[in-house]
């Protein structure tokens, strides 16, 4: 299968192992990612505080170039969350407001560009692996399963937001990364902040925010005994992993929770080399953690026979008339 | 000779309207009934003047001033929890950019406990239109350096030193080859910027 493909500033260099790891996963599931030619940032969360038409063109240059550059289908790939939403709530609010379709026109056609709303599907990365490759498929490939290894599957906030129509998983508590780390062998925590946000741009801004809030999702996965958290965003991989020496500074705690990517596991389940993986570039190095990665499945507790329900005085629940 | 009478004056929009012409879409703001579900919802509530609740009720008061000044756009880490979960489909998150967009325009942001994050917008806004690209390096220490030296030096010897030598942070920014043609549409953007 063949995809336009938008990486984003943050994969050209600082979360290039996402990069590194997406493209070696997708040429064991036959999936072709061909880079959209000259694309342009898409403003982050910063053009939009400050500007509104401008923003929308900026992003806007990029869909148009999507739908020049890609043939048939015409999908594009977008693995950094923000990216993601920002070009699928630009195609979506201007195919809602044909006011804001006419002027962003107005703005391209001075760089001689077009873009007619809804003529470039534009999807996260996770999406297309559970959706269009599916678990069975990704599990034919798994030769190493990450038996043992307790994972925090982290969706961070834009992947499932801002629900907007045909969101791919459930805004609240999505499980699609749940169910593709399983199939990868490994244990999956419960993670109940999965789809929490990580303080985006905060660290910059107003620090004390952001570290609260990066504390807390440590403090969920560190309660729930995950060796790694698996994320599927730059932004959450960042402040989860540079930031986590901040956090224990400020807080006294000591943290030393590995932050990958899931395409990091996914190769490693695949055979691959970690040199092809992009391994190296986190802060928090997740050698230990990797190594508890076992040879055999752990054995699956036996199950608890449930108390009888005369055994406890539960409450009757009334019958419905 | 004056004419003062209403019929001959379309009447001022209210700042309510004004809000509501800002934002893109229909962003529902006249929906809200305050249940209070976005502020409850919001991780970075505690740091707000005001709820994003309380805000819209001083939005449909004209509390134009207050609204303005307070912090509560700039904390929005634009996660849209309270957009999923808001009863009335209120699309909260595009109007905290509206009132950021506001704040700025009327110069009132400076009083704000957030006072720093336009220029960080800024930076980043100023790297991409003349590159086509954001570049980490340079808008760390751009903006750090003008408002935060000890933070700088802090960054630059500890984050910064790392990012660099595990090979996450470029030297140089990359410019895009269409600079020009991206250039050309937002100047056309920034002329028309209107109401949508």
């Amino acid at each position: 299968m063949m995809y336009g493909y938008y990486p984003g500033c943050s994969l050209e260099k600082n979360a290039i192992a996402y990069h590194q790891s997406m493209m070696a996963v997708a040429r064991k599931l036959n999936l072709e990612f061909a880079e959209i030619d000259d694309w342009n940032c898409c403003g982050a969360t910063e053009y939009f505080s400050l500007e509104l038409l401008p923003a929308y063109a900026l992003v806007s240059r990029n869909l148009a170039l999507a739908q020049n550059q890609l043939k048939n289908g015409r999908q594009l790939v977008a693995p950094c969350s923000a990216c993601f939403v920002n070009l699928l709530k630009t195609d979506r609010y201007m195919a809602r407001s044909p006011e804001l379709a006419r002027q962003v026109n107005e703005a391209l056609a001075a760089g001689g560009l077009h873009y007619e709303p809804g003529s470039v599907e534009v999807r996260h990365l996770l999406d297309i692996i559970i959706n269009d490759v599916g678990y069975e498929a990704v599990a034919r490939q798994v030769v190493k399963p990450l038996y043992n290894l307790r994972v925090a599957p982290y969706y961070g906030c834009l992947t499932v937001r801002p629900g907007l129509e045909k969101s791919f998983d459930n805004p609240e508590y999505p499980t699609s990364l749940d169910r593709l780390l399983d199939t990868l062998g490994a244990e999956v925590v419960d993670f109940p902040l999965k789809a929490h946000c990580c303080g985006g741009h905060m660290t910059q801004i107003s620090e004390d925010t952001a570290l609260e809030m990066i504390r807390r999702l440590l403090k969920n996965a560190a309660d729930y005994e995950a060796d790694v958290i698996v994320t599927v965003c730059p932004m959450c991989q960042l402040n989860l992993d540079a930031y986590q020496d901040s956090v224990n500074k400020k807080f006294g705690t000591r943290y030393r929770i590995p932050v990958l990517y899931f395409t990091q596991l996914m190769g490693l389940a695949f055979g691959l080399r970690p040199v092809e993986l992009g391994f190296g570039k986190e802060f928090v190095s997740p050698t230990l953690a990797l190594a508890k990665i076992g040879a055999e499945p752990p054995p699956r507790p036996s199950k608890k026979a449930r108390p009888s329900r005369d055994a406890l005085p539960m409450p009757e629940m009334p019958e419905e008339e | 000779m004056l004419t003062d009478s209403t019929a001959d004056r379309a009447r001022a929009p209210t700042f309510l309207e004004e809000v509501i012409a800002q934002t893109p879409g229909d962003p529902r703001l006249e929906m809200c009934i305050q249940c209070g579900t976005c502020g409850g919802s919001c991780p970075s509530g505690p740091d707000m003047d005001y709820t994003p609740r309380a805000l819209f009720a001083m939005i449909k008061a004209g509390m134009k001033d207050a609204v303005l000044r307070s912090n509560t756009p700039w904390f929005c880490v634009s996660c849209y929890y309270c957009m999923v979960r808001c009863p009335q489909e209120v699309h909260i998150t595009d109007l905290m950019y509206t009132l950021k967009r506001m704040a700025v325009q009327e110069g009132l942001y400076h009083e704000s406990s957030a006072s720093t994050a336009p220029e960080f917008s800024g930076t980043f806004i100023d790297y991409v239109e003349n590159y086509g690209r954001s570049f980490e390096l340079g808008l760390a220490t751009r903006y750090h350096l003008r408002h935060n030296p000890m933070g700088a030096v802090k960054m630059a010897t500890s984050l910064g030193l790392g990012m660099l030598r595990k090979g996450r942070m470029d030297l140089n920014p990359k410019r895009i080859k269409g600079i020009k043609q991206l250039q050309a549409i937002l100047e056309k953007a920034k002329a028309l910027g209107g109401a949508v």
